[in-house]
């Protein structure tokens, strides 16, 4: 860069600046907030390069000082992925919808890791970062937020892997593939919405921080990962949809492998789920966030 | 003209006792839970003696009807012993934590150094660390690079720019850390005694840079307890005390008044005679006053002060002799006080309780922190009583022309005379 291009730059900023503070110096009024209070998801934007800076922090930080780097990214699932291929594949003989087991393990892996990450982190998320808390103010949904969003890079590179593995086995997907971001999302936002009340209860309750464990080894067996949701009987398999992670990982399946069958009704009643929980976790956590800096 | 930049009406803060545990087990909740309703119960039957004791003493208030008004470009101080709500109203300002009751208005962008390095990550190394601490402290990521080379030459941190900060030697830390506060350019900024930190020609730049910020016209509230700064850089101050105000005012008035409160926490140490039995001649207890024998905490560099002693007679000694000492904050003796010679002599002195002062004079001790040890011997043959580094205290700068030396000076303030002579001229 120039410094000419510099120059101007500064010029225009601090005219910018001194306009802004000749005309319209915003009051901010503080005072005691009561009952219901505004989300303000508004103030979010405003913080977003904060957001990055703290996804970017996260990134950074993950994997230094490991010998294999983001090879972890790849070696958490693929790992698990060669286990439950090996004992429920191989030798408990569970059904994979007739598809090769290890791929069908993965796709359901894929999502699975990213949620479960994004949970622990985010549940865990406020106390860790309780020095920023305690001493700077931003909208504390940034918090939860961020921990959510950094495990997307992790996904990105194990996602290259599922890829490599379709090649492999010679699946093709379908154009029912341009679904996949929907599901992702649909993933992203279970992890929040649970992260929102867990972080929250976190900083008064620290029993969350062992609960998480627990909670993430149970959701995974409530969750067709390592078989199939056809194992459910056909009249319950609708409400299997309340776990939001079942309607995840059968979107996955089917946007991936163009499984056909498991549909959409269960889909429907995960996203109307999620979004409940969302909702109540914004509204709680909003509830709670005056509280967080004397608490924490 | 209404054109102020805080505007504080009633405003107060509620906190519950307890905190120091800071928080709950669900444990706790349901304990609480099983046990409540007999607690209740308790509360009822002892309802008429206690009243609403109960409330009054699971709560405190931190903060209570704190008013007043800041116009724009003012520089204003706030000081006040510690626990008396300064961190607070900081902590209300910057929307860290709400209040409970009444209201504030602001006007204008608010930024907040509470602390300095807030975020810093170890692994990070300092260009990624000036990045993450400057979005923290709300800066854009523009305004960050605009100012990344003035930041990185401040902290004087040039050559391990690309180092992880786990590797910074601690003043290297906090140096890149305030460097990256110093450039926040907020129209009213909120400091909260960052300068106790680092090495003493850092301090003496963080408040020459403080000094700049309230020269370029901005609002700044600047809590410290470094009273030299605050007369220095500050027109008003705000004396805060267990959560109300005290008084606000001219600097230098308020600081005065504050130093000579007897509420501060008194350097007054009581010994307890039977300690020592058997010897003729003991201390009972040691303390500073002003020179009018008023107690006092920490003294005016430009006063001077007493040295309080009382001692007890039990039978006259007849070549005693009474001791002070007084250390620098490295332990280093600085000077030894003795009664001998001076126009009191404990030789002649009947048994009974006496007060003995030593009047140590004003612009002698340079600000800083010192103790005192205090002895009674027989010189050369005997011990008599004997207490080492029984208390400490501080010369508190009042805006001496030596302010800005803080601890390079040296512990004893010289007025030595000058002269020249003129070797050659250089026209």
């Amino acid at each position: 860069m120039t410094t000419r291009e510099e120059k101007s730059i500064q010029l225009s900023e601090t005219t910018t600046s001194e306009i802004l503070q000749a005309h319209e110096l915003d009051t901010l009024i503080i005072r005691p907030s009561q009952g219901w209070v505004a989300l303000r998801l508004g103030d979010l934007w405003k913080y977003r390069e904060l957001l990055y800076f703290l996804i970017w922090r996260d990134i950074k930080v993950r994997y230094k000082q490991t010998v294999l780097g983001a090879m972890w990214a790849i070696l958490q699932p693929f790992m698990t992925m060669v286990v439950f291929s090996i004992f429920f594949g191989q030798l408990a003989r569970v059904p994979s919808d007739g598809f090769p087991y290890p791929i069908f393990a993965y796709t359901a892996l894929l999502p699975w890791q990213l949620f479960s990450h994004a949970l622990t982190e985010s549940g865990n998320s406020l106390v860790a970062n309780q020095h920023l808390i305690t001493k700077v103010y931003f909208p504390r949904l940034v918090i939860p937020l961020s921990a959510v969003l950094a495990g997307l890079v992790d996904f990105g590179i194990a996602f290259v892997v599922l890829l490599a593995m379709m090649s492999y086995y010679g699946i093709v997907p379908t154009i029912a593939i341009i679904t996949l971001p929907f599901f992702l999302l649909l993933a992203l936002a279970t992890a929040l919405a649970v992260g929102l009340w867990l972080s929250a209860l976190n900083v008064q309750y620290r029993d969350v921080r062992y609960t998480l464990p627990f909670l993430a080894q149970f959701w995974m067996f409530a969750t067709p990962i390592a078989y199939p949701s056809s194992l459910v009987p056909e009249p319950w398999r609708v409400w299997y949809g309340l776990n939001p992670m079942a309607g995840v990982v059968e979107g996955f399946r089917w946007a991936l492998l163009g499984q056909s069958g498991s549909g959409s009704p269960l889909v429907i009643v995960s996203s109307l789920v999620v979004a409940l929980l969302l909702v109540g976790g914004l509204i709680y956590f909003r509830r709670m966030e005056k509280n967080f800096a004397d608490v924490v | 003209m209404n054109d102020f930049a805080i505007r504080v009406e009633n405003l107060g803060k509620e906190y519950r006792i307890g905190q120091p545990l800071r928080y709950k087990a669900l444990r706790d909740t349901l304990t609480d839970a099983i046990y409540s309703p007999f607690r209740r119960l308790a509360s009822l039957a002892h309802r008429a003696s206690l009243s609403n004791s109960i409330k009054n003493d699971a709560y405190i208030w931190a903060l209570r009807n704190v008013s007043f008004e800041i116009r724009h470009g003012e520089v204003i101080g706030i000081i006040g012993r510690n626990g008396a709500g300064k961190s607070t109203l900081l902590k209300i300002l910057s929307r860290i934590t709400e209040p409970t009751e009444g209201q504030a208005k602001i006007r204008g962008r608010v930024g907040s150094l509470l602390e300095v390095g807030t975020g810093f990550h170890p692994e990070l190394t300092g260009r990624e660390n000036i990045y993450l601490n400057g979005a923290i402290l709300g800066m854009s990521r523009r305004e960050i690079e605009r100012k990344f080379d003035d930041i990185v030459a401040f902290a004087e941190v040039e050559r391990f720019v690309d180092t992880p900060v786990k590797h910074y030697s601690s003043g290297m830390y906090v140096r890149l850390a305030f460097a990256v506060a110093a450039h926040l350019e907020p129209e009213i900024l909120l400091v909260d005694e960052v300068l106790a930190v680092g090495d003493n020609s850092f301090q003496k730049k963080c408040l020459g840079k403080m000094g700049d910020v309230a020269k370029q016209g901005r609002t700044v509230l600047f809590v410290s307890h470094n009273m030299g700064a605050i007369t220095q850089l500050c027109s008003k101050t705000i004396w805060l005390d267990a959560g109300k105000v005290e008084m606000i005012g001219a600097s230098d008035a308020v600081v005065r008044r504050y130093l000579s409160d007897k509420k501060v926490a008194v350097p007054d140490i009581a010994l307890d005679a039977r300690a020592n039995p058997s010897s003729p001649m003991i201390f009972t207890r040691c303390w500073l006053a002003d020179p009018d024998r008023i107690p006092i905490a920490a003294v005016d560099v430009t006063a001077g002060f007493l040295v309080g002693l009382e001692i007890l007679i039990r039978k006259p000694v007849p070549d005693a002799d009474v001791a002070v000492r007084v250390y620098n904050s490295a332990g280093q003796l600085l000077f030894t006080a003795v009664s001998t010679g001076s126009e009191v002599d404990v030789r002649t002195l009947s048994p009974g309780k006496y007060a003995l002062f030593v009047k140590v004079p004003g612009a002698f001790l340079a600000p800083g922190t010192y103790s005192l040890t205090i002895a009674i011997h027989r010189p050369n043959i005997s011990v008599l009583d004997f207490h080492e580094y029984l208390l400490s205290f501080r010369i508190e700068e009042s805006g001496s022309p030596m302010w800005q030396y803080r601890g390079g000076y040296g512990d004893i303030l010289v007025h030595f005379p000058w002269e020249y002579v003129q070797l050659k001229s250089e026209d």
